[in-house]
């Protein structure tokens, strides 16, 4: 594979640093952390503040579940109702799904894996957070002071002429927002074109990379469209510019194209560094180099640019002509495609495999079953004659939610364990973490697959009551039962997580034994990355599982412990050097 | 993976232009200009979204477009047509001055810049207080002097307006970006800075980001002003 | 099978089946593909988790043709199945040309129904199996979806244009109707039931101006009253021996046992039908039943109107808002769309009932009226 023999003791040699200093305590102060140009604490901010708000969406998830187990609810007035869904849709998608993978591993990832000191523009990347916050204090004041009623999507005329909540702030939060997505699309194409360590060909880069930089292609060229979409709104609402509003001669299904014209692919800025995330988990824990490496790397792309033609499958029914409909359903199909490409090969990369069933890998495999349900559903809704069926129901509901929470969230809580000791330099507890990933996956489906069934059945999304229909009762009771296991697994991570902060046990700097250039500088890595920078000399995922394989078994005959291999392997060398 | 040290590691005596995190200040020019273009990526779908918010409005509606278009003044745009076209030719010459290094030669082409732009805004300031007075800015108010609307029918005029002042207006912020961050530049090269006086990249910059500013009028100029009758 | 469980819609329209079957069909590849993932999964890693025997050596890391055939397979299988589902949603989305027209109005939050010959329903919808239906659809305000989940028919109602949809319905039953994309407040609500009947019972129906039986008046409900109760056989045209005539009884004065006179007004006629011992008529001894507790009030009201006008003739039903709104239909047949005479309708305020649907919002005319207008002005 590689153009010098993958020789595992050389791996210890790197740049990691003799002494303790580390981004993380480097400085102290608050203003140190506030004005950091440094990626690696640009990432930490994100965690901190998306992990609040995905509590706070959670929170909103909770309050529906529960409201839901009774036709006619028991908690909520309607417009109550409306209103925690249309935060919880909200919060999660433009605070949580869309900031969460590639701003926080992303941010702390990019430059490591390439091999460069930051992000081409750290100050950009801090504007970048400060644009998240301020959008988010708009989005949240909005939800507080009257709180808006019209759904993350924004449909007009309602949203625009109908609705008396705070929808002008709340818009002007998404719009903020939007800027901030715009600047880190922009950091991850310059910092991936021009930043990369020599010899680290566009074929050497990680997956994660190949699948961040498709994000930021996707990021600017469709965050714009919704920005100025959301615009008119705010336009309309404020200065009565008509021009969404039907009775003025606008047209409120043009606001649809450009609304989906964005939303479409925004689904992509959230699955595509998931599958990154999950290539890399992959790898690592198989022992091996992923499977057809360069079609996965394409496949990103294809999806990124097939994404931008497949908005009108929101549309079916919504007034676009039959033939609009035939041609984007027949596009929407051939995007399922390299989705199941990428299935296909990380399951192959299984085979031949050294596989460790650590809790990353857990999540990762997960990933796999629930992306493979989350993306054949998404068939269901492209065929043109089952959508104007399924479409607005709670099989809509239950298919993004696969894809979203058993696709992005999985990845994202993988890969948060993956990378927890880089960037904290601690280790988290391998059990109860592992124990959780289970409980995570079997409280997923215990709330999601109800709702394919009374979707099925005909109940509408968005519904606060269904007294008329008391046959859907028993699979929202299901639902409700199975999120209550989910918000349990979410709140145990976020305990022991924490906990690891001081508690856990220091982490070496690659504890894992994976490759990666991440791994090839100390945990938590010195503020400028690297002491020096590195040279790429060979192949990306250089794994050897057969090697390994009898690395293990020596070591297990000479009966030493090795439950991180690099302390195996550090042996090993000793062994052999004597 | 095996790494090597690279030979030249971080914190030998770069220049005060190159920021920590490039490694030469090759690395760093090709970086910016990447993130210019890709900064432009952006602006582009941004007024392409409004662009075709417009044409799809103009085709439905285009005897009533036609008919509320002439109120706008023709040659005033005409004007400003031409005002930023040389304005485009004056940032031009500023980055070649700067590729010479010759300090007044970019400060006077960024100052004339600075003039036509300044003009600009005073001409639609001009245009923009005529249509405030033939209360023709969208709202409930739009239409109360009937005449000015040519016939058109206020509703459809109303969109019209919409857009024009919409799309109109946020051309005027990005010029008024680009005042502000031309004026920026003039100031780094009015105290020698090395950040601009060592490289011409970030004069480029500005004048690529200028450059598209004239493009997006020189759409806007026969779209909104110049529309043959239907 | 699970009939207190269900997990499926019922299947009431002529696209119910043909859309289960594209539906199974998907559900049964997304079950193979599932289950064999996850059969690969659990197999590798049962086979070569770490310390396991297994062989690992000559791992392959890139193969051309198994790339090719999982690509290309699921291609083949997709565009099969594009193949139905747009078979089947263009059959949805062209109507027969013998489909008859049905007008939907939504509105926050209700559905406004309109059958060709004028008959109007709030929030349910009637229809016979068998026979298809396009219907036209609109909004008043925001964006309503109609959804009827047992015909698997649903399509957006959207304001400033019409949207259609059809279907045939095949089983006679009640099912749900709904709002399906989110218009408000009351979203959840916007909703009812569509009825499906038997052609003939549906023929009845519609021609009895959406009633199962034809509307009476009140007058005629008393006539019809008066016979049931058997009235008639002692209250004739003339007085006889048993009971003096009620013609024209009404407002006249009446001679009593005793000589006290009473003027027959609405408590005399109430009271001489509960309690008749209480006045009796002179020359005429208590023979007739009392008939408290034996007929409600409303019978009452029913039979006094009856005996205000006995005697004279009474004519048909008294026209009704629904015999206007033909007669407008009829009336500009030809020269207006249905749509349009129904919004003028609205329109005059004389003629608009507590449920009809309003045409104004903010003092400015809603979009069916001002369509109606225009066709005005155009003819």
């Amino acid at each position: 594979m590689s153009a010098i023999p993958a020789d595992p003791n050389v791996t210890a040699v790197s740049a990691t640093p003799r002494t303790e200093t580390n981004y993380l305590n480097a400085d102290w102060s608050i203003k140190s952390w506030l004005l950091t140009g440094d990626h690696k604490r640009i990432g930490i901010l994100y965690l901190v503040t998306v992990s609040f708000f995905f509590f706070l969406g959670s929170i909103a998830a909770g309050l529906i579940r529960y409201e839901l187990t009774a036709p006619a609810g028991f908690i909520l007035e309607s417009e109550t109702y409306n209103k925690v869904f249309s935060a919880h849709g909200i919060i999660m998608v433009f605070l949580f799904l869309i900031v969460a993978i590639p701003a926080i591993l992303g941010n702390f990832l990019l430059p490591l894996m390439i091999g460069a000191r930051d992000m081409a523009f750290p100050r950009l990347n801090l504007l970048s957070w400060y644009l998240f916050m301020i959008g988010g204090a708009c989005i949240m004041g909005g939800m507080i002071n009257g709180g808006v009623d019209s759904g993350w999507t924004f449909y007009v005329p309602y949203s625009s002429m109908y609705a008396n909540s705070n929808v002008t702030m709340v818009l002007t939060g998404i719009f903020i927002a939007g800027f901030s997505s715009i600047t880190t699309g922009i950091n991850f194409i310059v910092t991936t074109h021009k930043m990369r360590a020599p010899g680290m060909t566009w074929f050497r880069l990680p997956l994660m990379v190949w699948a961040l930089y498709a994000t930021g292609v996707v990021i600017i060229l469709g965050t714009p469209v919704v920005a100025v979409t959301l615009l008119c709104i705010i336009f309309e609402r404020v200065f009565h510019l008509p021009i969404f509003s039907a009775e003025l001669g606008g047209d409120p299904v043009l606001f649809q194209h450009l609304f989906w014209f964005y939303s479409h692919p925004a689904v992509y800025i959230m699955i595509l560094p998931a599958f990154g995330v999950q290539s890399e988990l992959i790898a690592n824990f198989a022992r091996k180099r992923v499977f057809g490496y360069h079609l996965i790397a394409f496949s990103s792309l294809a999806i990124a640019g097939l994404g931008f033609l497949v908005w009108g499958h929101h549309m079916f029914i919504s007034s676009e002509s039959m033939y609009q409909g035939v041609v984007f359903s027949l596009i929407s199909f051939l995007v399922a495609i390299p989705s199941a490409i990428k299935v296909f090969n990380w399951t192959a990369t299984l085979y031949k495999g050294n596989i460790r069933l650590q809790t990353p890998m857990i999540y990762a495999l997960g990933f796999i079953g629930l992306f493979t349900i989350g993306g054949l559903t998404g068939l269901f809704l492209g065929c043109l004659g089952t959508d104007v069926h399924l479409t607005n129901t709670y099989f809509i509901v239950a298919h993004f939610h696969y894809v979203m929470v058993g696709g992005a969230v999985t990845a994202f809580l993988g890969g948060l364990h993956y990378w927890w000791p880089k960037m904290t330099g601690r280790l988290y507890p391998e059990s109860i973490a592992k124990w959780n990933a289970v409980l995570v996956f079997i409280g997923f489906n215990l709330t999601f697959f109800p709702q394919f069934i009374v979707g099925f059945m005909g109940m509408p999304r968005r519904y606060h009551y269904y007294y008329f229909a008391p046959e859907f009762q028993p699979y929202h009771i299901m639902s409700t039962l199975g999120s209550t296991v989910l918000a349990l697994s979410f709140i145990i991570p976020g305990l022991y997580l924490t906990r690891s902060l001081t508690k856990g046990a220091k982490a070496s700097a690659n504890p894992w034994g994976a490759h990666g250039l991440e791994w090839e500088t100390s945990s938590p890595p010195p503020t400028s990355n690297f002491l020096q920078i590195p040279v790429v000399l060979d192949e990306v995922y250089d794994f050897d599982p057969v090697t390994e394989h009898e690395q293990d078994k020596a070591a297990q005959a000479l009966e030493v412990p090795s439950y991180l291999s690099n302390e195996a392997k550090s042996i090993e060398s000793e062994k052999e050097k004597r | 993976m095996a790494a090597i040290a690279s030979d030249h590691g971080h914190g030998h005596g770069h220049d005060e232009a190159l920021h920590h995190q490039f490694e030469d200040m090759e690395q760093q020019n090709d970086s910016y200009i990447v993130g210019m273009w890709t900064f432009l990526v952006t602006e582009v779908m941004f007024f392409g979204a409004l662009f075709l918010i417009y044409t799809l409005y103009r085709s439905m509606y285009q005897l009533d477009f036609y008919l509320a278009h002439k109120v706008l003044d023709t040659r005033m745009g005409m004007i400003n047509t031409f005002v930023l076209l040389f304005s485009s030719f004056t940032v031009a010459m500023s980055v070649r001055f700067a590729q010479l290094q010759n300090r007044m030669g970019v400060l006077a082409m960024l100052g004339i810049t600075q003039i036509c732009a300044g003009t600009f805004m005073v001409i639609k300031y001009f245009e923009y207080q005529e249509k405030f007075g033939h209360h023709l800015y969208p709202g409930p108010g739009f239409g109360s002097s009937p005449s000015y609307l040519n016939g058109a029918s206020p509703n459809f005029a109303q969109l019209y307006f919409g857009l024009y002042f919409g799309m109109t207006g946020l051309h005027g912020l990005h010029v008024l970006i680009g005042m502000i961050v031309i004026g920026y530049l003039m100031a780094k090269w009015w105290r020698n800075s090395p950040m601009v006086t060592k490289d011409y990249i970030p004069t480029e910059l500005v004048g690529l980001y200028w450059h598209f500013v004239d493009l997006v009028w020189i759409f806007l100029f026969p779209l909104m002003y110049l529309m043959p009758k239907p | 099978m699970f009939s207190n469980f269900p997990a499926t819609p019922p299947q009431a329209s002529s696209f119910s089946r043909e859309h289960d079957l594209i539906f199974y069909a998907l559900l049964a590849l997304t079950i193979i593909f599932t289950v064999m993932v996850g059969i690969g999964v659990i197999y590798f890693v049962i086979k070569y988790k770490r310390g396991s025997d297994a062989d690992r050596s000559r791992p392959i890391y890139e193969d051309a043709r198994l790339e090719t055939a999982w690509s290309v397979i699921p291609l083949i299988l997709a565009l099969i199945m594009f193949y139905f589902g747009t078979k089947l949603f263009i059959t949805m989305r062209v109507p027969p040309a013998d489909a008859q027209e049905i007008f939907v109005i939504g509105k926050q939050w209700m559905w406004h129904v309109q059958h060709s010959n004028g008959v109007r329903e709030n929030n349910t919808l009637h229809v016979p199996a068998g026979k298809p239906f396009k219907l036209t659809m609109i909004s008043q305000d925001v964006i309503h979806a109609f959804y009827i989940p047992a015909f698997r028919a649903q399509m957006h109602v959207v304001p400033g244009r019409y949207t259609t949809m059809w279907f045939t319905p095949t089983q006679p039953g009640k099912y749900h109707l709904f709002c399906s994309m989110y218009c408000g407040t009351q979203h959840s609500e916007m909703g009812g039931t569509v009825v499906v009947m038997e052609p003939r019972e549906w023929a009845n129906w519609i021609e009895n101006g959406g009633q199962s039986q034809a509307t009476l008046t009140l007058e005629q409900s008393g006539e019809r009253l008066y016979k049931q109760l058997a009235c008639n056989n002692c209250h004739g045209a003339e007085d006889n021996m048993r009971a003096p005539s009620l013609y024209g009884i009404w407002g006249k004065k009446r001679t009593l046992t005793g000589g006290r006179s009473v003027i027959a007004d609405q408590s005399y006629l109430r009271e001489s039908i509960l309690r008749p011992h209480n006045k009796i008529t002179n020359g005429y001894s208590n023979t007739m039943p009392v008939y408290d507790g034996q007929i409600n009030e409303e019978d009452v009201l029913k039979l006094m109107a009856y005996i205000k006008v006995i005697g004279s003739s009474v004519g048909g039903p008294s026209s009704s808002g629904t015999d206007t709104a033909a007669a407008v239909l009829n009336g500009t047949k030809g020269t207006m769309s249905p749509f349009a005479a129904n919004a003028i309708q609205y329109q005059n305020s004389s003629m608009r009932r507590v449920d009809s649907t309003p045409t104004t919002r903010s003092g400015e005319l809603a979009v069916n009226a001002i369509a109606a207008q225009q066709e005005a002005k155009g003819n």
